[in-house]
């Protein structure tokens, strides 16, 4: 692996947002698409060299430094590339959904008058989004962190006039800077502990760690490692939307629908998961930080996936549906299934990213109107759409034999397999869940596509499939959410493709005991499946769905009216938004308020600096008196002062 | 020693610019802008080979010039430059040339003395960085007040004689308290040069009523809360070219005077009483960084976002104390504050200079009279996103940098310290990109909005320049780092030493 090449696939995608942000208004509409779809296409084709470089073993590993950013005292920070097979994997996932984002958005943003400009933003994303996971280095790491959440707050933002967009895209980065706050704490421990930032040198300190303490509150000792591990998954709550920090998901919705597919579901948001598996050395050494990773999935598993039940618009739902599968990620992550993880994080990439652009699909024929309780029907209009986001589905929802199926199978299988505290309660949500994604997948499928059409005369009558700039990409998606779970179950979670990137206690390694007792080829795997309980569960939640939404809509009207507090409970989002609105947001700003008015204006201005310019004013005021102009006064003065001092001599 | 005087024409040049344009008059206002910007960009260029030259290696005064002044009180006219003061002149020359650009059509009313103002400014600046005399630094600390007071008494706001007033008696309290010091520490070593100060041995006692001399004079320039009131006031009723220059320099002479005096002279002192900075750097950066959150005029918002990103620079440097105790590593503390003062020096620039576009297109500078403004200023929404990004302390700008070695180095020496001050992260992106939401996001939100023209080649110009200048910290310190680096060794060596 060269230095070359990396620098090519990483800075590729920045020239191109650069000439297309700089210079869009002269190389014109095709002009910029060409020049960011050409760039990110050689990040991806060189990524995926790569990533088979390293399946055949022609490549190694590649760690080295660019260049140096500072050297302060004993310490050096560095940028720099560290790639392995995770790195890889994620290059290659993130530049190939990139790629198929950027044609099919040739087609959605057609007649937006910020063409150029958003091409700009999605290639420079991809360039944030490399630097991050191909980092050497916590600096470099956060560095891609913060500027992937830069990319998202311009894109959620993108149409700058709309009220709701703006809100969201400030909702969205103040949040993440909550996370980031837990994060930049973590670095700075890490920094207080290993005396430097670069991943390897920090993982080789390790062992010597074990029994390490730190003290933040007087006489109180807490483990070292779990407060780094814990502090550093704060960052990734924020980033992959876990509770209570998904707030921001939901809502960035308002971005268009290719940034939805590409950051808002497929990369950024991983980027939480890939880091946490990066730093699998870290996490291993502390139960109690993997207990709390765990039970964060899966209370964001479980309770988010419900309230993609009550959403009507249909991104809502996807989002919804995304925090929940972020979820399961995190409860991998919990259980140190790093691998499986992984995995789930690619599969849903594909998946995700098909679901969202085949909903940008609907939008489109549907002139942007995204309530479905307006649709309806719709497959005879868009057949293609229609088919694929059928695919993207079944392998959402796991059917056997599609990718998701395989990914999130050997989430619950792990998290049923694992030992760790709490993890009984792990199971069950993620049991549960599959449950409740079949239901909203499907009646998000029903809703949409079958069933009556409820649209208004006008939309029908212009209702027709998306170009094939639209099409394409989905069609190129669905490929590898049906194959890519069994092609490549087998060497990622127990092969030795991951072995080397991801680091696992033995006692710890649920994959690999399931890899000893349960698993025999991606074939049977698959079979076993249909015999399994999740698979039921699945099928029961079609079943519901397809009784409910495709037969009897009014058992929906019914079940709103009998189970009306759970359903406000569910659309209220459970109060977390009026919460953070009212408490937090609205509590700082009474604070900055109170403060500015009583401290800052009353006490400190007010009082003590008018007040002694006040006081000066007084005294000089008395003190006037004096200075009469008359001989008599003064000569008065001296003649009781001439007394009082004879006076006080002679005494 | 340098063959030519190069401190003394940094110095020299621009003063007597300045005479040469008060003396044509009031009725050529173009020859006297011209004259100005040559002056101006001639300053920086001569500060050119100050950074070229500079040698690295080494912690002794560089371009060294010693003249006897007044023998009598041995006070001599002596300048030299380390590795801690060239970074701030070179910002000082650069900065001055984006302001007399940026005032160039502003700037209608009696133009010759506002640029001779400025050019007196700059040089009395330059004086402060490179005095090694004390009384030469307390001569040019007292005459930078006259021309600012001029700026802002002159060519300010409706509220001018107040800020103006609340400015002078402040600062000027403050350094009343440093010359009594000044004068206590001559009579105990018979010498007024700073070196020869620092090396005399002082009680406790002593080093303590000294100490909090100079902090007086210092924490009312930087400044620092509970001393920080007049800094909003100032800003508000001051021209754009003087927030500039205030906020992107001034302020820093501050910071440099903790460096250059209190640390150096009052090791033992400061070492007693770093906690007590250290809190209040921390109640500037949590506390102001809350009122900066609802202040509902661009320039107080900024204002405040400055003494808190202020509070990053006094943090770094006392917390340098706390980690000689632990034996930690303090050269990050130390350089943070440098880096953070530079930086400040920068974006703070970029955000007033942006606040002045829109005021002199619009005329008020209360952000809820704007909105939408992108809809018809789009490479200035281009700029202002930006710039309150960096602000905001955005990783590759660099608002990032000396944020990030601080709190690294606030954790070595407290968990406290360093979550107290990452809570910029938060209230840092608040503050910023709520005032972006409110001015420059929405639909256009009114006719004068609506009509509003973009900004001009030579606005873009000014702001590019800055811009970039931000990326480049942001993605490479090391040079700034590289050039500090001994100094700030050789100044923690310093105050290791105790003097008792």
């Amino acid at each position: 692996m060269s230095m070359n090449t990396l620098l090519i696939i990483a800075l590729s995608p920045l020239a191109g947002a650069i000439i297309a942000g700089f210079f869009g208004r002269k190389i014109g509409r095709i002009g910029s698409h060409i020049v960011t779809i050409a760039s990110v296409a050689v990040s991806c084709v060189l990524s995926i060299q790569v990533l088979m470089g390293l399946i055949d073993g022609e490549l190694q590993a590649f760690n080295e430094n660019v260049y140096t950013w500072m050297v302060t005292g004993n310490v050096t920070f560095n940028v720099g590339f560290m790639i392995d097979s995770l790195t890889a994997l994620m290059m290659s996932v993130v530049t190939f959904v990139s790629l198929m984002v950027h044609i099919y958005t040739i087609g959605y943003m057609h007649d937006d008058p910020g063409y150029q400009r958003f091409f700009s933003y999605i290639s420079l994303f991809t360039f944030a989004m490399l630097m991050l996971v191909m980092s050497n280095n916590f600096l470099q790491l956060f560095f891609g962190w913060e500027a992937v959440g830069l990319v998202s707050y311009l894109l959620i933002g993108f149409w700058f006039k709309k009220e709701s967009a703006i809100f969201a895209n400030m909702k969205a980065f103040l949040v993440n800077r909550v996370g980031d706050f837990g994060f930049l704490i973590g670095i700075a421990a890490v920094m207080m502990s290993f005396g430097t930032l670069d991943y390897v040198e920090v993982f080789n300190q390790l062992p010597d760690f074990t029994d390490k303490t730190i003290s933040i509150f007087p006489g109180v000792e807490w483990s070292l490692m779990t407060f780094i591990a814990i502090s550093l998954f704060i960052g990734a709550m924020g980033k992959s939307a876990q509770a209570p920090l998904h707030v921001w998901l939901p809502d960035s919705m308002e971005g268009p629908t290719p940034i939805s597919a590409l950051i808002h579901a497929a990369t950024m948001v991983t980027a939480g998961i890939f880091m946490v598996a990066r730093m699998s050395p870290i996490f291993e050494m502390s139960d109690t930080a993997l207990s709390f990773v765990m039970l964060i999935g899966a209370f964001t598993a479980f309770f988010m996936g419900l309230v993609g039940i009550v959403q009507n618009d249909i991104k809502r739902v996807i989002a919804y549906s995304t925090l929940s599968q972020l979820g399961y990620m995190t409860v991998a992550l919990g259980v140190s299934a790093y691998s499986a993880a992984i995995f789930h994080l690619m599969t849903h990439a594909f998946f995700k990213a098909l679901l969202f652009l085949g909903a940008g699909s609907v939008i489109i024929a549907m002139h942007h109107k995204q309530d479905m309780s307006e649709m309806g029907g719709l497959k005879k209009y868009m057949p293609m759409t229609f088919i694929t986001m059928w695919i993207g589905t079944l392998a959402l929802t796991g059917m056997p034999g599609f990718s998701g199926f395989f990914s999130k199978d050997i989430i619950i299988e792990a998290t049923h397999a694992s030992t760790r505290w709490g993890s009984g309660v792990a199971y069950i949500a993620v049991l549960l869940g599959v449950f409740i994604t079949a239901l909203y997948s499907f009646r998000l499928i029903y809703l949409t596509f079958h069933g009556k059409e409820r649209m208004d005369n006008h939309t029908k009558e212009h209702l027709k499939e998306s170009p094939w700039v639209v099409t394409l990409p989905l069609v190129l998606l669905a490929i590898p959410s049906v194959v890519i779970g069994w092609m490549t179950i087998e060497p990622l979670l127990f092969g030795d493709f991951l072995k080397e990137a991801i680091h696992v206690n033995p006692a710890n390694d649920v994959v690999a005991h399931i890899g000893e007792y349960e698993f025999h080829g991606a074939g049977s795997f698959a079979l076993h499946g249909l015999t399994q309980l999740p698979f039921f569960l699945a099928l029961a939640g079609f079943a519901l769905a397809t009784w409910v939404y495709l037969k009897k809509i009014s058992v929906a009207e019914n079940a709103k009216k009998t189970f009306k507090p759970i359903y406000n409970l569910l659309v209220n989002k459970y109060g977390f938004d009026s919460f953070n609105q009212k408490y937090i947001a609205g509590g700082l700003i009474k604070l900055g308020n109170f403060l500015w008015k009583w401290s800052d204006s009353k006490l400190i201005d007010g009082f003590v600096v008018n007040g002694s310019a006040k006081l000066v004013n007084k005294v000089s005021q008395a003190f006037r008196g004096f200075q009469s102009g008359y001989i008599y006064h003064y000569a008065l003065v001296m003649v009781v002062a001439v007394i009082f001092f004879v006076g006080t001599y002679v005494l | 020693m340098n063959s030519w005087s190069l401190l003394s024409l940094l110095i020299w040049l621009p003063i007597i610019a300045a005479f040469a344009i008060l003396a044509l008059g009031p009725n050529r206002a173009g020859l006297a802008r011209l004259l100005a910007m040559l002056t101006a960009v001639l300053t920086l260029l001569l500060s050119i080979p100050l950074w070229q030259n500079f040698d690295t290696t080494t912690a002794a005064m560089q371009f060294v010039e010693k003249v006897a002044w007044i023998p009598s009180l041995n006070i001599n006219y002596h300048l030299g430059v380390d590795g801690i003061a060239m970074p701030l002149i070179v910002l000082t020359t650069f900065i001055t040339v984006l302001t007399v650009l940026s005032a160039w059509k502003v700037i209608t009313k009696n133009v010759h003395q506002f640029m001779a103002a400025f050019l007196m400014l700059e040089a009395f600046m330059i004086g402060v960085f490179c005095a090694q005399d004390a009384m030469l630094f307390y001569i040019f600390f007292e005459a930078m007040l006259i021309p600012m007071f001029l700026i802002i008494g002159i060519w300010g706001g409706p509220n001018r004689v107040y800020a103006t007033i609340k400015f002078f008696i402040y600062t000027f309290f403050g350094s009343v308290f440093m010359l009594i010091a000044l004068i206590y520490l001559y009579m105990k070593g018979g010498s007024f040069a700073i070196a020869d100060m620092a090396e005399l041995t002082l009680s406790l006692k002593e080093q303590t009523w000294i100490f909090f001399a100079f902090f007086l004079a210092f924490a009312v320039k930087i400044p620092m809360f509970p001393v920080h009131t007049w800094l909003p006031d100032a800003h508000v009723e001051a021209p754009t070219a003087g927030s500039v220059i205030l906020a992107a320099i001034m302020l820093k002479i501050g910071g440099y005077g903790f460096l250059r005096f209190s640390l150096p002279i009052t090791p033992d002192a400061s070492s007693d009483l770093a906690g007590i900075v250290i809190a209040l750097s921390l109640i500037a950066i949590v506390y102001i960084g809350l009122i900066a959150m609802v202040q509902k005029d661009m320039k107080k918002l900024i204002a405040y976002s400055s003494i808190s990103h202020m509070g990053f620079v006094t943090l770094g440097i006392f917390i340098a104390f706390a980690l000689i105790g632990k034996s930690a590593d303090t050269n990050m503390a130390l350089e943070g504050a440098m880096v953070q003062m530079v930086s400040h020096g920068f974006i703070s620039a970029a955000l007033f200079l942006c606040v002045g576009v829109l005021y002199d297109r619009m005329h008020t500078r209360k952000i809820s009279s704007y909105g939408g403004v992108i809809n018809t200023m789009p490479i200035f929404g281009a700029f202002f996103v930006f710039f309150a990004m960096s602000n905001a302390g955005l990783p590759g700008t660099s608002g990032f940098v000396g944020e990030f070695m601080i709190i690294l180095s606030s954790f070595q020496a407290s968990f406290w310290f360093a979550f107290l001050a990452a809570l910029t992260l938060i209230f840092g992106a608040a503050y910023s990109l709520w005032m972006v939401k409110r001015v420059v996001f929405g639909e256009v939100k009114s006719e004068s909005v609506a009509q509003l023209t973009d900004i001009t080649k030579r606005e873009s110009f000014i702001l590019a320049v800055l811009a970039l200048a931000v990326l480049g910290l942001g993605l490479y310190p090391e040079p700034l780092i590289d050039v500090m680096r001994v100094s700030v060794e050789h100044l923690i060596q310093q105050i290791s030493v105790t003097k008792v």
